[in-house]
């Protein structure tokens, strides 16, 4: 196993850079750990090749929602479903091999060399051309694979890692990404040129996109469809337009009050 | 590949049990032993001496913990004979208190522990060798000057002013302290626990006031010493004579009548004057039994050419451990072997255990916690207790080495793989990698630094406990400690603590070496990182 990313077989001749975009789906879903409620009655449907943000501060639900998705969290009720299937009937180990995943520290295997970090999900799938995809990964978010592949994490930027970290759940081509926070942990320039990279990239790939956020500004930057929550329920839901020019609830139009003022404090 | 330290521990296990079953066949060794003093080494090479000279196939086994150990391995077996006293027959086995009139007469003492020795345990006394050898109380010329003491009645009136340093033997038994105060009345200032190796010069020293000793101690002399006289008959008879195993007694008639030709031969005189060419003048207890058996008319030969010991005394340290190089390398496998087994066998066991028990956190804790407390028992209390169930010897030894490996062992594994980077693992979960592709590929890598720690420091307790192994015959390095100990004789403590020292050392290193082969391939890489900077400036820089 260890040879497949030593040897040096022909650069990604079948590599097709556009996947099949999965729509996503949340019906009414409920879920609580011990006596709190992380979700109440939540639904959200994102469509194929579409990005939607969930909005919240911590204890909101919105990274227990995300996790619904590839079963990391069980939801007492409610279905959920990814393209047309029900995830509850899916083995979750193949389900996951399946959605691209990314979190706020990157969470690199760290005795692996990055290509060998890149090609995870290829190796899962025992595909034979995993380091080809590992490397065309590698390429599309920014990091030549010739000099980038052969290092360690931790001979990496922080901005480097988080791209390595979304060039490994983009490597397999899935149809869905989910992201947590992924640029939480960063300066604000590489956040800016990060989100920059990872916009552009994901409509290249059409790859239908849930992310986390609690950043209003980064949302309305990334996603078509932003989702605020509060407390396991969801505020309002629509495109960052609705919710500036109507906001549902006092606590979406305090939110915009306070992302406006962060700006206004910026130019003043 | 993966599989030879099993294979070769494995190995190991089987040459030591054959080397075991060896002695336990047909044509078996006599398996001679003693408890660890000097005069229980002498007797012990002289019984172990008579026999060769008659022909007979011998196996030493000397410096058996204690009185315990000695006479449980007896009754299993596992030794067929070590000289014992009447008296302790009497009072730490048997647990009799005899009428007055009968605890005085030393022959009535003998006809009734050789009886009850037969009746419960089926073990048999050989007539006795002809001295007693009875606890003496003693205390300085000065101090028994000063405070008047001639009687240990004496000793019992001005108790409240003095300090006691006793064997630790001593001070449990009912025939030692626990009688003592009760009899007398007798009630130190304090009371210290010492070593029968120091307790000389701790009294010498002025450290103690009163030392518990025997009455054929060579010490006594040498430190002029003044013995209390025991005025109400408190301590029984101790005379001395061969005990010896139900199985001898069967199958070697011979062998028995071999061993009794030292009966009634050996005089509290010639007893005191023999241990002390042992205990003071550091002779060597091979010669001194062969000297006093060729003595006694029991072995021909010629007298040893005089002149010959002190040449002993005057060789220096490094030339007497230069001497004694085959004995001291076959001493240092054996204990090396020991280690080995038990370390192996320690990390076949707790590293699964570990890893099972990061799966089940719920008992982890209560687990390691048992494991822990097993590191707190003795190592010789743990010794003692394997005896009944396992005799003496290579077993309980490689068991009780075992469990002391066990907790740092499982304790590094648990922790090791319940802390490998948690984000790292988190994401491999995320992506889909089933969990024993996270064990093998994520936790146990990043685990392996911590894991290591754990069976270097299992290894460095395991060469430091297994010179106790010596205390139920399990050989090693120990074997000179325990022998040096009784004897005082501390360069032979040395040639046995020295090489143990330096093999915890070169153990622990060799397991460094291995850590370093089996880390983490990023801190690996970290060691050429540091080399790359050295030699080819930026190397590493991105």
């Amino acid at each position: 196993m260890r040879k497949l990313w030593r040897s040096s077989t022909q650069w990604g001749a079948a590599c097709t850079l556009k996947c099949m975009p999965t729509p996503l789906s949340a019906r009414n879903v409920s879920h609580r750990f011990g006596n709190v409620i992380a979700l109440e009655n939540v639904s959200v449907e994102v469509a194929a090749g579409q990005a939607t943000a969930l909005v919240g501060e911590s204890g909101s639900g919105k990274t227990t929602l995300l996790r619904c998705f590839n079963r990391l969290i069980e939801p007492e009720e409610g279905d959920i479903l990814v393209g047309d299937k029900n995830v509850r009937t899916e083995s979750a180990v193949l389900l996951r091999r399946g959605i691209g995943y990314v979190q706020q520290l990157g969470g690199l295997l760290p005795h692996w060399r990055v290509l060998r970090n890149v090609a995870l999900v290829p190796v899962l799938q025992e595909r034979s051309d995993a380091e080809d995809a590992a490397r065309e990964a590698l390429e599309l978010v920014g990091l030549p694979a010739a000099q980038f592949g052969p290092r360690f994490p931790h001979e990496l930027s922080g901005g480097q890692r988080q791209r390595v970290a979304l060039a490994r759940s983009i490597a397999a081509r899935p149809g869905v990404i989910l992201l947590d926070e992924p640029f939480g942990a960063l300066d604000a320039i590489s956040r800016s040129e990060l989100q920059q990279s990872f916009d552009d990239l994901r409509r290249r790939l059409s790859v239908t996109t849930l992310l986390v956020t609690h950043d209003l500004a980064e949302a309305g930057r990334l996603a078509e469809q932003v989702v605020v929550m509060r407390k396991g329920r969801i505020e309002q839901r629509g495109s960052m337009r609705d919710l500036v020019h109507a906001p549902a609830t006092d606590y979406v139009a305090h939110l915009i009050e306070r992302a406006r003022a962060g700006l206004e404090a910026l130019v003043s | 590949m993966r599989k030879t330290p099993i294979v070769v521990a494995v190995s190991c296990a089987l040459l030591l049990s054959a080397a075991g079953a060896r002695a336990q066949g047909a044509g078996r060794p006599i398996v001679v032993a003693s408890k660890p003093f000097g005069e229980s080494y002498l007797l012990a090479e002289m019984f172990a001496q008579l026999l060769e000279s008659r022909g007979f196939n011998v196996e030493r086994r000397p410096g058996l913990g204690a009185t315990e150990i000695a006479f449980a391995a007896l009754r299993t077996g596992a030794i067929d004979v070590y000289p014992e006293y009447t008296g302790t027959g009497l009072v730490a086995i048997l647990h009799d208190t005899l009428p007055d009139a009968v605890a005085a007469d030393p022959r009535a003492v003998f006809a009734h522990v050789s009886q009850r020795f037969e009746d419960a345990y089926q073990t048999r006394w050989l007539p006795p060798l002809g001295f007693e050898n009875t606890y003496a109380i003693a205390v300085t010329k000065t101090t028994a000057r000063r405070f008047h003491l001639s009687t240990l009645s004496d000793l019992a009136r001005e108790s409240p002013h003095l300090t006691a340093g006793f064997t630790a033997d001593f001070i449990g038994r009912s025939d030692g302290l626990v009688g003592l105060s009760r009899v007398y009345g007798l009630r130190p200032r304090a009371v210290r626990p010492l070593a029968p190796a120091v307790k000389y010069q701790a009294l010498a020293s002025g450290a103690v006031d009163v030392i518990d000793g025997y009455s054929t101690d060579g010490l006594l002399a040498r430190y002029d010493l003044v013995t209390l006289v025991d005025d109400r008959h408190f301590f029984p008879p101790y005379e001395a004579a061969a005990l010896v195993s139900q199985q001898l007694e069967r199958d070697s008639p011979s062998a028995i009548a071999t061993l009794t030709l030292l009966s009634g031969r050996l005089d509290v005189q010639t007893m005191r004057q023999l241990n002390r060419r042992v205990e003071v003048d550091g002779e060597d207890v091979k010669r001194v039994g062969s000297d006093e058996l060729r003595a006694l008319g029991l072995v021909g030969g010629k007298q040893p050419t005089p002149g010959a010991r002190s040449s002993v005394q005057r060789s220096s340290f490094w030339s007497y451990l230069w001497d004694r190089r085959a004995t001291i390398f076959s001493l240092t496998m054996r204990h090396l072997l020991l280690v080995a087994i038990a370390l192996a066998a320690a990390v076949i066991v707790a590293v699964p255990l570990g890893l099972g028990l990061e799966r089940a956190r719920r008992v982890a804790e209560p687990a390691i916690g048992t494991l822990g407390v097993l590191q707190t028992i003795p190592s010789i209390a743990l010794l003692a207790f394997m005896i009944p169930l396992l005799g003496v010897g290579v077993t309980p030894a490689l068991i009780a080495l075992w469990l002391y490996a066990l907790y740092p062992i499982a304790r590094g594994t648990y922790s090791g793989v319940r802390d490998a980077d948690p984000d790292a693992v988190a994401a491999a979960e995320a992506l889909g990698t089933t969990p024993r592709q996270r064990l093998l590929w994520v936790r146990l890598p990043l685990a392996a630094p911590v894991i290591m720690a754990g069976i270097r420091t299992a290894a460095v307790i395991t060469v430091g406990a297994a010179t106790l192994a010596a205390f139920i015959g399990a050989g090693g390095l120990g074997e000179p400690i325990v022998a040096g100990l009784a004897l005082a004789d501390t360069r032979m403590i040395l040639s046995g603590a020295l090489p143990a020292a330096v093999l915890a050392l070169a153990v622990d290193g060799l397991l460094a070496v291995v850590e370093g082969l089996i880390a983490p391939a990023h801190r690996r890489q970290r060691l050429w990182e540091r080399h790359d900077r050295l030699t080819s400036p930026g190397g590493a820089s991105g």
